[in-house]
C-alpha cells in the first residue's frame, strides 16, 4: 500500500499572515537592510560565474563515506606497525579504514543484491581473498594501496565454507567448498589447483571444510539427524585419503554446534543431550560423549549453547582452547588435553568473547602469546539520574585463563546506542613484551567504536548512516534575543504603553546583538579563513541569517535516528530505538516547526512492520533528539494509511491522522479541540490508497464520526500493467507564477492541482515489441482520470518527478535500447477557471496537455526537483547532474521563431547533452545514490540539496544563479574605503568651494 | 445574466474538448473507418446512481449505456428520467452537500464472446449533489480504458461545476438528464523526434552553405570593433597612471 497525503482546500488565514509578516519583519530587519545594500552593490557588480571554483571546494559542501554494516573484520597483522583495519560488509563494500582516524583509507563497492554479496573473507599476510556471489568469483586483494591481485571466476554451484590451506607453516592454498565440489586456488596468482567432486554429494550436506596445515584438507558434511560424513583430500593431487561416516543422529548443522581444536579434534555440542562430542578426524572411530554435567556445568534453559575456537595461523593447528557459550551472559574457557576436556576459567558475567594473537614474529623464549578477553557489560552507574553504561574488557591468558595485568579497559556506552554486539582485538607485544591491545566494538546500531587503553574512544563510526531510508530538514531555532522578540508576540495581556515599551526594549536589545555580530564579522574577515572556527555544538545550535544551516534528520534501516548539521556534517544527537522488525517502513513528518516558539519543534516517526501493518509512532524532537513528553496513542490495528492534515492544534502542531484497516481514522494528538475542528472540516478531508497488488486506487471521504466512506474507485486490471509508483506533490511547494507569458504578451495558465496524483504503470508483459510504461494523472479528491498515456516500446525501472504543472519521467526505450525522458506539461489555456480558489470539486474543464520526450544519454538511479522558498527561482531538476528544467519543455518549438525567442524557448533538440557544469558534485563520486532530498533556504537563489546511499552529500544549488548573494570573494574592505574616502572628498571638496566662493565674494 | 454567460463559454470549452479528443483519437494512428467496418459488436451495460440523505450508497438504475466494443469503442446513454420522489431527495441531498455517485460495472471492451467482457466489481465516480442541481443535470460522463480495451475508471463533472447556493425553483429543469458521454483511450505518448530535428540541421546547414555572408572571415566581419577598441585601449591607457596611483593609497 503507498501512502501519500493530500492537502484539500487551504484557507486562507489572512489574520494569520498579517501578524507573520510583522513579525518576520522586526526578525529579520536588520538582515533585510542588510541585503538591500549589498543588493545594490551587486548589481554593480553583476555576471556571476555558476561553477565552483577551486578554492570553493569543500565551503558549501561536505562528503562522508560509509562502508555499511561490518560483517567480517580482520586487523591488517602482517606487520606490527600497521594502522589499517579491513572490513567486509553486509552492504557489498570492502574497506581499508586508518585505525588512528577511522577514515575510508580506500574502498570498493560492488554491486548490490546477492550478485556482489560477500561470502567468506580470508587474510593471509598482505592479501586478502575474497569470495563474492554465492561462489561466483574469487579475488585477491592487495590490503597496502587496495589494488586487486587477481580474479577467478568460480564454477557454479551454492557456496558452502572456504579455508586458507597450509603445508610446512607457509599458506599457498585456498579451498572452496561448494555444494558438489572441492576445489584448491594458488594464493599467489588464483589458478586452479585441483577440483574434485564430493562423493554422494546428493545425499550428504557438505558445510565445512577444514585444513590443519599438515597436508589434508578435510571436507565435513552432515546428513541431518543421521550421521557426519568426513572426507580428508589431499592438498598435493585432490586425491581422496580417507572417507568414512560416523553416526551423530542429534547433529542438523555443523557450523552451528561444532568447532575444530587442537589437532583434527572436532568438538560439537548438543543441547538436547547436554553434551560435548568429540570426533578424532585422522582416526575416526566414533564420537565420544562428554556430558556436561560431570564438568560441573550447567547450560541456561532455553538457551541454545554454542562454541568459539581460534586458529591464529592456517598452517597450524588450531588451539586447544576454547569457549563454550551457556548461556546470554555466561561464557567458560575449556581446553582440550589429550583427550579429556578441562575447565580454565568460568566467565560470569560476561557479554562477548574474542580470541587475539600476536609475537607470532617475536623471537623470544615465550610462544604464541595466546590472549583472550571479554567485555563485562551491564554495570549501570547511578549518576545524577542518568544512567551511564559502563563496559570493562579485561584479557586473560588462553593458555592458563589467568588474567594479565594491566589490561582492564572500562569505557563507557553511548546510551543512546545499541548493545554490543561484536569485539574485534587487536593485541601487540609492547616493547618490555607485555601484551597492549586495542579494541573495535560493533554495536547492534551498525556503529564501530574503536578503543585504546585504558578506555579511551579513538573514533566512532556511524555506519548506520549507509543506509539512510528518509529524511527531513527541519529549521534550527532562533537564538535568544530573536526568541525573546518572539515572545513578545506571544503574550496579549499587555496594555499599550508597556507593549511600547517592551518593542523600544526589545529593538535595542536586536541593535545591540547586530552591532555584536558586525564586529564580530568584521574582526573575522580581517583573520586567515583557515582559522575562523566553526564549530557548532548543541548550545550555540541557531538559525543562520539565511537559514542556510539546518538540522538535518536523517532515519536509518537500523532503527537509529540521527540529527545531523547541514554546514558541517557534524552528528549532533543520534536516538537508537530498539526492537524495530527489521522489514520495517519508516515515514517522517514535521508536526510542529521551529516557527513557534515557546513550543518545542515535533517530529513524528511511523514505524510499520510491512508484513503485519502494525505500526508505532515516535515522536521527538529534531534539534535535540529527545523524547517528546506528549505520548503517543497505541495502535493495535494494522495502519493503511498516514495523513498530515494542514490545520493545527490549539499548540500549532499539525494534526496526523492514521487509517486502520477498519478505515477508521484516529487523530494524534487527538485533543477535544482537534476533534471539533476535525468535525468541522470532515466533508473536506479526502485520502486515498493504493493497492498495486490488486491494481486498485480508491478515494475515500471523512466523516463527521470519524470513519470513512469510499468515493471512487479506479481499477486497472493486474494482468496487463502493475501499478509501480504513485507520486502526488510536496505539500511545502510554492508557485510562483500562475502561468507563463507568450511571445505575443498573452499568457498562458498553468494547471496547478494540488492534488493531482501521477500513477506510473509497467506493462506486466515484457517482450520489447509489447512492453509499454502508462503514466496516468489522477485528481485525488475525485478519482477522475486527467491525462491517461502510454510509452510504448518502453521498460522500468521509471523515475518520476511531480511539481507544479509538470511531470518528468525517465524510462528506458526497449527499441531504441537507451534511456529516454518525457515531459508533460498542463496547462489551463489562455484564461483561468476560477482565479481565487482552487478546488477539485469544481473544475470542469480538461486542461491542455503538452509533451515531448528526449534521448538522455546516461542512465539515472534517482530524481528530485528543487525547492526553493517563494518558488521564484525556476525549478532545476536534480540527480547528481543538475538539470535545468528549460530542456525539458514541450514548448521548445521544433523551428525557432521570432515569438519564441522572445520566450526564451530553446529549439527542440532530441538529445540532452550533459554539459559538465551541471554536474553538481564535481569530482566527488557518491556511490549507490538512493534519495535526493531537497529543502529551500532563507535565500531565494539557493537550494539545500541532500544525496543519500551509501554515501551522504550535501551541497547547495542556485538554479537561477546566484542573483541575490554577493560573491565570495567579494572585497569588502576595498569597497568600504573607496565609500569613505569619496565621503571625505566630498567634505573636503565643499569646504574648499566653500573657501573659493568666500574669496571670490570679497574680490 | 451573467450566469447565462458562464455558460456559454462552457459550453464553447466543452466543444473543444471534444475537438481535442478526435485529435487524439487520429494521433493514434487508427482511422475511423475501422470502426465502421467493425459489425455493431455491441453490449448494453447499467448506469447506476445514488443519492441518499445519510450517505450510504444505494445504487439504482439511471440509465444504460451502449457500449460498441471493438478497435474503436464508442458509447451511447439511454437513460430514464426522475421521478417526483427521486427529485424531492435529490434537492434535500443537495441541501445537506451530500454526494450524487454513479458506478458502471468493470468491462472488457475487445472481448469477442459475451461471456468474457464482465468482469468483477464496479468504477465509481461522484460529484457534489449541489452541483448536479445547480447544473440542472447536465453533467459530462467520461469512460476511461487501458490499452488493451478494459474499463479502469468513470469520471463525472457538471457543467458549470460550482455550488453557489442557487435555488432551483423549477422542478421541471430536474426532469431530463442533459449528459454528454464519451470514452477515452490513453494517448500514444510521444518518443524523441529525431528525423525531423535532423531535416532541420539539413535545412540550416543548406541555408549556410547558401550565404556567402557567413563566410566571411573573423577580421572581415569585425574590423570596426577591433578598430573602436584598440582606441578605447589607447586612449584609457594615457589616462589610467593618476587614476590608478590614486586608488592604490586609498
Amino acid at each position: 500500500m503507498a501512502a501519500i497525503c493530500l492537502k484539500v482546500k487551504e484557507k486562507t488565514e489572512v489574520t494569520t499572515t498579517y501578524f507573520l509578516f510583522l513579525r518576520k519583519r522586526s526578525q529579520t530587519a536588520a538582515a533585510m537592510a542588510k541585503l538591500i545594500l549589498l543588493l545594490l552593490k551587486c548589481i554593480l557588480f553583476c555576471g556571476t560565474v555558476y561553477a565552483v571554483f577551486e578554492d570553493q571546494v569543500g565551503k558549501f559542501d561536505w562528503r562522508q563515506q560509509y562502508v555499511g554494516k561490518v560483517r567480517f573484520c580482520h586487523f591488517d597483522g602482517h606487520m606490527q606497525s600497521s594502522k589499517k583495519v579491513l572490513l567486509a560488509t553486509e552492504s557489498n563494500v570492502f574497506a581499508a579504514l586508518n585505525t588512528r582516524t577511522g577514515e575510508v583509507l580506500w574502498r570498493h563497492v560492488d554491486k548490490t543484491g546477492p550478485e556482489g554479496n560477500i561470502d567468506a573473507f580470508l587474510q593471509n599476510g598482505q592479501d586478502s581473498v575474497l569470495v563474492v556471489g554465492n561462489g561466483r568469483v574469487l579475488r585477491s586483494w592487495e590490503t597496502n594501496i587496495g589494488g586487486l591481485n587477481w580474479e577467478v571466476v568460480l564454477d557454479s554451484g551454492s557456496f558452502q565454507s572456504t579455508c586458507l590451506v597450509g603445508q610446512q607453516g607457509t599458506v599457498k592454498n585456498v579451498a572452496v567448498l561448494k555444494k558438489t565440489a572441492i576445489s584448491l586456488h594458488y594464493l599467489s596468482n588464483g589458478h586452479q589447483k585441483w577440483i574434485e567432486n564430493l562423493p554422494d554429494s546428493d545425499t550428504v550436506d557438505y558445510q565445512t571444510v577444514y585444513s590443519g596445515g599438515n597436508g589434508e584438507v578435510y571436507v565435513l558434511g552432515v546428513v541431518p539427524h543421521s550421521h557426519i560424513a568426513v572426507v580428508a583430500f589431499s592438498v598435493d593431487d585432490g586425491e581422496i585419503l580417507k572417507q568414512s561416516s560416523v553416526e551423530a543422529p542429534w547433529l542438523s548443522s555443523i557450523p552451528e554446534s561444532c568447532q575444530i581444536v587442537d589437532q583434527e579434534m572436532l568438538i560439537c555440542v548438543d543441547s538436547t543431550t547436554m553434551s560435548l562430542y568429540t570426533l578424532d578426524l585422522t582416526l575416526q572411530l566414533q564420537m565420544n560423549q562428554i556430558p556436561l554435567q560431570s564438568l560441573e556445568l550447567e547450560v541456561d534453559p532455553d538457551f541454545r549453547p554454542s562454541l568459539v575456537s581460534h586458529q591464529p595461523n592456517p598452517a597450524k593447528q588450531p588451539l586447544s582452547e576454547f569457549f563454550l557459550q551457556l548461556g546470554p551472559d555466561r561464557y567458560v574457557l575449556l581446553q582440550f588435553n589429550s583427550g579429556q576436556i578441562v575447565m580454565l576459567r568460568d566467565f560470569k558475567p560476561a557479554l562477548l568473547v574474542s580470541f587475539a594473537t600476536t609475537g607470532e614474529k617475536t623471537v623470544a623464549a615465550n610462544k604464541l602469546e595466546l590472549t583472550c578477553s571479554l567485555l563485562d557489560f551491564g554495570t549501570q552507574i547511578w549518576n545524577l539520574k542518568i544512567i551511564k553504561l559502563a563496559s570493562t574488557i579485561n584479557l586473560y591468558n588462553a593458555e592458563t585463563g589467568r588474567r594479565l595485568l594491566d589490561t582492564t579497559l572500562i569505557f563507557t556506552m553511548d546510551p543512546n546506542g545499541g548493545k554490543p554486539e561484536r569485539l574485534n582485538i587487536q593485541a601487540f607485544l609492547k616493547k618490555d613484551d607485555s601484551v597492549g591491545y586495542r579494541v573495535m566494538v560493533q554495536t547492534k546500531d551498525h556503529a564501530l567504536t574503536f578503543i585504546q587503553q585504558p578506555g579511551r574512544v579513538l573514533w566512532t563510526r556511524e555506519e548506520a548512516l549507509s543506509d539512510v531510508l528518509t529524511m527531513e530538514m527541519v529549521d534550527l531555532p532562533l537564538t535568544g534575543t530573536q526568541a525573546e522578540l518572539e515572545g513578545e508576540f506571544g503574550k496579549k495581556t499587555d496594555g499599550l504603553m508597556s507593549m511600547v515599551f517592551k518593542r523600544l526594549s526589545s529593538q535595542l536589545i536586536l541593535l545591540q546583538a547586530w552591532i555584536a555580530h558586525l564586529w564580530k564579522l568584521f574582526y573575522d574577515a580581517r583573520k586567515p579563513r583557515s582559522q575562523v572556527k566553526s564549530d557548532i555544538s548543541m548550545e550555540n545550535l541557531s538559525r543562520d541569517e539565511f537559514n542556510l544551516q539546518k538540522m538535518m534528520v536523517m532515519v536509518t534501516a537500523s532503527g537509529k535516528l540521527f540529527g545531523i548539521d547541514s554546514k558541517t556534517g557534524g552528528i549532533l544527537w543520534k536516538h537508537y530505538l530498539e526492537n524495530i522488525p527489521s522489514n520495517a517502513g519508516f515515514k517522517l513528518m514535521v508536526q510542529r516547526t521551529t516557527a513557534h516558539f515557546p513550543h518545542p519543534p515535533q517530529c513524528t516517526l511511523l514505524i510499520k512492520d510491512k508484513d503485519t501493518g502494525l505500526a508505532s509512532l515516535h515522536v521527538f524532537n529534531p534539534i535535540f533528539g529527545k523524547m517528546s513528553h506528549v505520548t503517543p496513542p497505541a495502535l493495535p490495528q494494522p495502519i493503511l494509511q498516514s495523513l498530515m492534515l494542514p490545520f493545527m492544534d490549539q499548540d500549532y502542531a499539525k494534526v496526523l491522522l492514521l487509517i486502520d484497516d477498519q478505515y477508521k481514522v484516529s487523530a494524534f494528538p487527538s485533543t477535544k479541540y482537534v476533534l471539533q475542528q476535525l468535525q468541522e472540516m470532515a466533508p473536506t478531508i479526502f485520502f486515498f490508497l493504493v493497492d498495486s497488488s490488486q491494481g486498485r486506487l480508491s478515494g475515500y471521504r471523512l466523516r463527521t464520526d470519524l470513519s470513512t466512506e469510499q468515493i471512487w474507485e479506479v481499477i486497472l486490471p493486474t494482468e496487463i500493467q502493475k501499478i509501480v509508483s504513485v507520486k502526488g506533490k510536496r505539500p511545502n511547494e510554492h508557485v510562483h507564477s500562475q502561468g507563463r507569458v507568450m511571445g505575443d504578451r498573452s499568457v498562458l495558465y498553468k494547471y496547478l492541482n494540488p492534488n493531482l496524483l501521477a500513477v506510473v504503470t509497467e506493462s506486466t508483459d515484457l517482450h520489447q515489441e509489447r512492453s509499454f510504461v502508462g503514466i496516468m494523472l489522477i485528481d485525488g479528491v475525485t478519482g477522475r482520470i486527467i491525462h491517461e498515456a502510454v510509452q510504448r516500446k518502453a521498460r522500468g525501472p521509471v523515475h518520476v518527478v511531480h511539481s507544479e504543472n509538470w511531470v518528468v519521467y525517465e524510462y528506458w526505450s526497449t527499441k531504441s535500447r537507451r534511456n529516454e525522458f518525457s515531459v508533460i506539461e498542463l496547462y489551463e489555456g489562455m484564461e483561468l477557471y476560477n482565479s481565487t480558489a482552487f478546488s477539485s470539486l469544481d473544475r470542469p474543464l480538461v486542461p491542455q496537455v503538452l509533451q515531448q520526450s528526449y534521448i538522455f544519454p546516461s542512465s539515472i538511479s534517482t530524481m528530485e526537483a528543487t525547492l526553493t522558498e517563494k518558488g521564484i527561482t525556476s525549478r532545476h531538476l536534480l540527480r547528481i547532474v543538475s538539470l535545468p528544467k528549460m530542456f525539458l519543455d514541450p514548448r521548445r518549438p521544433e523551428m525557432a521563431s521570432e515569438q519564441s525567442r522572445e520566450e526564451n524557448l530553446i529549439p527542440y533538440a532530441p538529445e540532452l547533452m550533459i554539459r559538465t557544469e551541471w554536474f553538481i558534485n564535481y569530482n566527488q563520486t557518491i556511490s549507490r545514490v538512493r534519495g535526493i532530498y531537497t529543502a529551500p533556504s532563507g535565500l531565494e537563489s539557493t537550494c539545500l540539496v541532500v544525496a543519500y546511499g551509501l554515501d551522504i552529500y550535501h551541497t547547495r544549488v542556485y538554479p537561477s544563479k546566484q542573483f541575490d548573494v554577493l560573491k565570495d570573494d567579494y572585497d569588502y574592505m576595498l569597497i568600504s574605503s573607496v565609500l569613505l574616502a569619496l565621503f571625505f572628498a566630498t567634505m573636503i571638496s565643499k569646504r574648499l568651494a566653500e573657501v573659493k566662493l568666500l574669496n571670490r565674494a570679497w574680490r | 445574466m451573467a450566469r447565462v454567460l458562464t455558460n456559454n463559454r462552457a459550453g464553447v470549452f466543452c466543444v473543444w474538448l471534444f475537438v481535442s479528443i478526435n485529435l487524439v483519437n487520429s494521433n493514434n494512428g487508427r482511422r475511423a473507418s475501422d470502426g465502421l467496418e467493425a459489425e455493431f459488436n455491441g453490449l448494453s451495460v447499467p448506469l447506476e446512481h445514488s443519492f441518499e440523505l445519510d450517505d450510504v450508497a444505494k445504487f439504482q438504475l439511471r440509465g444504460s449505456l451502449m457500449l460498441k466494443t471493438g478497435r474503436e469503442p464508442s458509447v451511447s446513454l439511454n437513460q430514464n428520467q426522475l421521478s417526483e420522489e427521486d427529485r424531492t431527495k435529490l434537492k434535500e441531498v443537495a441541501a445537506v452537500d451530500g454526494l450524487y455517485r454513479i458506478r458502471v460495472p468493470r468491462v472488457f471492451l475487445q472481448a469477442d464472446k459475451q461471456t468474457e467482457w464482465q468482469t468483477e466489481g464496479h468504477l465509481t465516480a461522484f460529484v457534489r449533489a449541489c452541483a448536479m442541481v445547480e447544473s440542472h443535470l447536465s453533467d459530462v460522463i467520461t469512460l476511461h480504458t487501458d490499452v488493451s480495451g478494459y474499463l479502469i475508471g468513470v469520471s463525472i463533472v457538471t457543467l458549470p461545476g460550482a455550488c453557489r447556493g442557487i435555488e432551483v425553483e423549477d422542478e421541471v429543469d430536474l426532469e431530463v438528464f442533459n449528459t454528454t458521454l464519451s470514452i477515452m483511450a490513453p494517448v500514444n505518448a510521444p518518443g524523441p523526434e529525431t528525423a525531423l530535428f535532423i531535416q532541420r540541421m539539413e535545412q540550416e546547414f543548406e541555408k549556410k552553405g547558401k550565404n556567402p555572408q557567413e563566410q566571411k572571415s573573423f577580421f572581415a566581419k569585425y574590423w570596426y570593433l577591433i578598430l573602436g577598441g584598440a582606441i578605447f585601449l589607447m586612449v584609457s591607457n594615457s589616462a589610467q597612471p593618476p587614476a590608478g596611483g590614486g586608488r592604490e593609497q586609498s
